[in-house]
């Protein structure tokens, strides 16, 4: 079923051809976006083949120069970008699992969902640089919780320097991402769950189904467009990462946490080379948008190829 | 007869038991979850000695309300620690509700104008306008952050709240256009043309009933957008410069230094700043689940 207008101007009571009032509607969206984040981009882009810097009055133009030295010269801008998949990929990944749990768990639940439902959700609701500030502290090596709980546990003191040991810190920024972003994605699968079909479920009940079985069998499957969207959302919220890793470690000690948004704010206003900064900028937003295009193609497939689904 | 029964009964009681290791499995990641949150609201009312004693205490000997004093600017028995008094907590409070007002309002209509057209209309580039307006939501704000303070600054939008109201239109619109589309697909069309068929003009069939069947992905909407204005932080640090428009979370970051050698300051500002959406979300998380389970996010 293809999508007809439905809508048409005679019916609207004034003169618009049919073409015209989707533009009409989609009008103050574009113009905005432009506003805010077109004539930005350009002017970004029109940066990053320029030597400009916030310390120097002038700036020429050098071409390709900046693009050349982070693909070429820059093992950093590759291990903050290895870096960062794997995070993505973890986090994205963990996130799942226990918001699946969460999910499944919260629809079967008969009582208390909505006290549950507000509690689970606070993590979504604090600044992502509130959480940075809160696990620098949880994790900090002299009075951090974590520690504290050790000492209590063993009965002697422990300093261990969560946030700078090498693969310690990489943990570390990894679990407060987790944690702030496990609560999304349980809501939307909750609501998935709680959308399904209930025939299925009786028939399975019937015959006598357990009830991993019916997970297993039928929700899952069922689940699975959810899953994808939510997976998709995460990806790139987890892709732009940059406030709860900047509070928590600023990328460092030695890179060792560094990401390639962290990165991207250490050339531009740390070491003064901002074209620099805005080139690596664009070489990422391109590869998200490489993503994001991977990622919507095949929804937007689901939502209008074959009919509204 | 009995033989037959008891199958079912046994059946009943292994449902019911897993219903409850159900729950105590569900209690326990929420609890777990919420561990952090409990530890910070608690940190906040502690008296200071005991938040950095060692070996730690556990259980609060007695309670005090010093670190919402010195956020306040108030003296504390203990003399203030170089905040005092210097920070305007309200400015920051009410230039954070204004502009997460504002922009999530805006927000809301524009993408429920964009949401309307791209769920009932077939116009030519449909798709790639619909591809376009999520790879505006890939773009980082850091990436913006330098670029949009020039721009602003040559306009006079420096410093302002309709600055920050635009930029955080423009930050929602895409997510907002993206959910209220898949309300307005979960909406049969057909409903809009039976109100036509009684003699509704097409305008009032969308207002009177395609509207307020959407009013719960509206509110499931405007959780998403308040939450993402209220929580901002590049460019608001950006943007924003003085007490005049700055929000909480640049603000907080004026006092990073004090944070790390007592970290009251800290976790009294992050309760202040869960207030109001706690209210928020814990009114409208029934229509949240609603306009979420109507299918909007399916594909």
């Amino acid at each position: 079923m293809t999508t007809q207008p439905i809508t048409t101007s005679k019916q609207l009571g004034f003169s618009l051809s049919e073409k015209q009032l989707p533009l009409l509607l989609l009008l103050p969206g574009i113009l905005i976006m432009v506003f805010v984040i077109g004539f930005p981009m350009l002017y970004s882009l029109y940066l990053s083949f320029t030597n400009f810097s916030l310390t120097s009055p002038t700036h020429q133009f050098i071409g390709l120069q900046n693009y050349a030295k982070l693909l070429f010269h820059d093992s950093l801008f590759w291990a903050a970008l290895g870096r960062t998949v794997l995070f993505m990929t973890l986090a994205v990944n963990v996130e799942l699992l226990v918001g699946l749990a969460i999910a499944q768990l919260m629809a079967n639940a008969a009582r208390g969902q909505g006290f549950l439902r507000t509690i689970m959700m606070m993590p979504m609701m604090f600044a992502p640089i509130l959480v940075g500030f809160q696990f620098k502290w949880f994790f900090n090596a002299q009075i951090g919780l974590v520690n504290n709980i050790l000492y209590t546990i063993t009965g002697q003191p422990h300093f261990i320097p969560w946030l700078i040991q090498k693969p310690l810190g990489f943990i570390t920024i990894l679990l407060a991402e987790i944690w702030m972003g496990t609560p999304f994605m349980a809501i939307i699968l909750e609501a998935g769950i709680l959308s399904l079909p209930a025939e299925p479920f009786e028939a399975a009940e019937v015959d006598g189904a357990s009830g991993w079985q019916k997970f297993q069998m039928l929700t899952l499957p069922m689940l699975m467009p959810f899953i994808y969207t939510a997976m998709a959302i995460r990806s790139l919220d987890l892709a732009r990462a940059y406030d709860v890793v900047s509070i928590m470690t600023g990328g460092g000690p030695a890179n060792r946490t560094e990401l390639i948004w962290t990165y991207v704010n250490r050339l531009a206003f740390g070491e003064h080379q901002f074209a620099a900064g805005a080139a690596m900028s664009y070489l990422t937003v391109i590869l998200s948008f490489a993503f994001t295009w991977y990622l919507f193609r095949n929804l937007l497939q689901a939502r209008w190829g074959g009919g509204r689904g | 007869m009995a033989a037959k029964i008891s199958p079912f009964k046994s059946y009943r009681r292994t449902v019911r038991t897993s219903r409850l290791a159900q729950n105590i499995i569900l209690w326990a990641i929420v609890l777990f979850w919420f561990l952090p949150v409990f530890w910070i609201i608690l940190t906040s009312v502690r008296i200071r000695n005991e938040i950095d004693a060692m070996p730690p205490v556990w259980i609060p000997s007695g309670f005090s309300f010093d670190s919402y004093k010195i956020i306040f600017g108030m003296p504390t028995p203990e003399g203030a620690f170089g905040l005092g008094g210097s920070i305007p907590v309200i400015n920051y409070a009410r230039n954070s509700l204004v502009i997460a007002f504002y922009s999530a309002t805006f927000a809301i209509a524009i993408g429920t104008m964009a949401g309307f057209a791209f769920s009932r209309f077939a116009f030519r580039g449909k798709n790639n306008l619909f591809l376009g307006f999520m790879l505006v939501r890939a773009i980082p704000g850091i990436a913006l952050s330098l670029p949009l303070f020039v721009l602003f600054a040559r306009l006079g939008l420096s410093d302002t709240i309709a600055g920050m109201v635009i930029t955080y239109i423009a930050l929602n619109v895409p997510f907002t256009t993206w959910l209220m589309d898949g309300f307005f697909r979960s909406i049969p069309e057909e409903l809009e043309d039976a109100a036509c068929i009684d003699g509704c003009s097409q305008w009032s069939a969308f207002v009177c009933v395609v509207l307020p069947l959407t009013l719960p992905g509206i509110a499931a909407t405007t959780i998403f957008a308040f939450l993402t204005c209220w929580n901002e932080f590049a460019l608001a640090s950006v943007i924003t410069r003085t007490p005049a428009s700055r929000t909480f979370p640049p603000a907080l970051f004026e006092f990073t230094g004090q944070f790390v050698s007592d970290w009251r300051g800290m976790t009294a500002m992050s309760v202040l700043m869960l207030i109001p959406a706690v209210i928020f979300v814990a009114l409208v998380q029934r229509q949240l689940m609603e306009g979420l389970t109507s299918g909007a996010i399916k594909g």
